[in-house]
């Protein structure tokens, strides 16, 4: 019966530290699994950007488990992550994988420990956007991310920006919704239930 | 008639507007009304649940506390998109999953007047409900110029069948729904394995060489595999191979030429109605020789020309190959 398997393994799992285990299965939405992860494998064997990662997902599970939390929100493997859930739907465990990356994600940038800042940078910057506007703004978002972080990728990409724009998929100018003081007041509300969560 | 609450999304305003316009082309055929939610905001794309999962929640629940609010004999809301898709699905999923994550979000609703409780509205693809309730029948009548001639790769990606909290798709790596449509219309469907692999989503963004590797994988198969163009129901997948391929091919010395359409696009045209008014020619890889194949003529736009390069000079390898930044002759 693979309740009885997962009661035996969760009481021999207690007995060591996994404080920031469960930190970080706490943090993440829904129920993560993280603690049934067995080691097998299938998620970094899945993944179509693990080339680029320092850490397969079972590694970085490793190293949660073994308490390595600089080195776990130091690795470029949650922002590397493209979120195409091959690794959930292959997951013996059902661990959620891609969540728990987001988790990761938030977390390194509470502590500051990435060292490449072109990922947090745009996502940071794609909700100031949807903060100010309650739309994503493009044309602002590209322009700012680009110019910041890719200036050198500008000059080629120009036609391609130049195109988007005259074949009228990319508006210069943003739109607002209309209750963007609604939408102000569950934002502010929900950042400070973040924080005392 | 078929009565459903839209949530359009931000791209198919802009980016994806040849989406909307050929979406709302075909819904008169198939006696669909779509009711658009009042008021919708973003639903925070990949970005914001790496930021903070409660505000990133939040924004996404706000948007099922309206369409709950305004339900009109329907509780089914339709995304075109498949990341809006995933984000109101995973919401109302994990606020049932995790009542306390459901607490606060409701809580930081409240603040705003509004509330959900989840489980109240179906969330579901435009793809979904047009196999499943308007069904393959009812679109086969419904064709006038079947596409026949045209070779089409069907290419689901990746967050429509993933991680799929609702068992509502026919396989979650090889699903059939989008082949079974095209068919109806009469395409040629080229049999495509990595129907639901990766476009690279944000990656063209935050880190260009793993997305270049991602599409160029697509691109090259649907290639290899003698296909017209794509036929995608997602638009970031086709921003990306479409918006980033000529930037794929100079990254790797290639010169793929693989249009990319949306799915609606390809119905509205087997439904008779002409390119223009299905935003065909807003692509920037041109669908222009692929639809030749089956006597569809699109009216020539001024594409912006890029600079040139001269033919003459060494010669050049096919394609490169990042690993070792060494290259390599394919083909």
């Amino acid at each position: 019966m693979p309740q009885m398997t997962n009661e035996r393994v969760l009481s021999r799992l207690r007995e060591e530290d996994l404080s920031l285990l469960h930190e970080v299965s706490m943090k993440t939405a829904g129920v993560s699994h993280l603690e049934m992860c067995i080691q097998c494998g299938t998620c970094g064997g899945s993944c179509p950007s693990a080339m680029d990662m320092e850490h397969t997902p079972r590694m970085l599970f490793a190293m949660l488990r073994a308490g390595m939390r600089e080195e776990v929100l130091r690795s470029n493997t949650p922002w590397i992550c493209v979120s195409c859930y091959h690794c959930v739907v292959r997951c013996p465990q059902e661990v959620h994988i891609a969540d728990v990356m987001y988790t990761l994600k938030s977390m390194a940038i509470k502590a500051k420990l990435y060292k490449d800042s072109t990922a947090p940078h745009f996502s940071q910057t794609f909700v100031d956007m949807v903060e100010t506007y309650g739309r994503s703004f493009e044309f602002g978002l590209a322009s700012r991310h680009y110019l910041r972080h890719f200036p050198l990728r500008l000059p080629g990409m120009a036609p391609m920006g130049f195109g988007m724009i005259t074949k009228g998929r990319m508006a210069i100018t943003p739109k607002k919704i209309k209750h963007m003081d609604q939408l102000k007041a569950i934002l502010k509300c929900a950042s400070q239930l973040e924080l005392t969560s | 008639m078929n009565k459903y609450i839209l949530y359009p999304g931000c791209s198919m305003e802009s980016s994806a507007r040849a989406y909307m316009e050929s979406m709302n082309a075909i819904l008169e055929p198939l006696d669909i009304h779509f009711e658009e939610i009042d008021d919708w905001n973003c639903c925070g794309a990949t970005e914001y649940l790496g930021i903070n999962l409660i505000p990133a929640y939040s924004l996404i629940a706000r948007n099922l506390a309206l369409a709950a609010k305004q339900k009109n004999g329907t509780r089914t809301v339709v995304a075109p998109c498949s990341a809006c898709y995933l984000n109101l699905a995973k919401a109302d999923h994990y606020m049932q999953e995790r009542p306390s994550l459901g607490a606060k979000v409701n809580e930081a609703l409240a603040a705003g007047g509004l509330q959900y409780t989840p489980g109240t509205l179906d969330v579901r693809h435009l793809i979904d409900i047009l196999v499943n309730d308007i069904g393959l029948d009812a679109i086969r009548n419904a064709v006038v110029r079947p596409l026949k001639g045209l070779k089409v790769v069907p290419y689901m990606g990746c967050m429509l069948p993933r991680p799929d909290y609702k068992n509502r798709w026919s396989d979650h790596e090889h699903p059939t729904e989008l082949d079974d449509l095209l068919r109806a219309l009469g395409a040629d469907v080229i049999d495509y394995p990595l129907t639901t692999e990766c476009c690279g989503g944000h990656m063209t963004q935050i880190g260009p060489e793993t997305a270049f590797e991602l599409i160029m994988r697509l691109v090259a198969d649907a290639d290899d595999r003698g296909a017209h163009l794509m036929a995608t129901v997602c638009p970031m997948c086709q921003m990306n191979i479409d918006a980033y391929q000529n930037e794929m091919n100079h990254f790797f010395g290639t010169d793929y030429h693989m249009p990319i359409l949306f799915f609606t696009q390809l119905m509205g045209l087997a439904f008779g109605r002409e390119p223009d008014e299905l935003g065909i020619g807003t692509e920037l890889v041109s669908s222009r020789n692929a639809l030749a194949n089956i006597g569809v003529e699109v009216p020539v736009t001024q594409e912006p020309s890029a600079p040139r390069k001269k033919d003459e000079g060494l010669p050049m390898p096919r394609r490169w190959t990042k690993q070792e930044g060494k290259k390599e002759a394919v083909k």
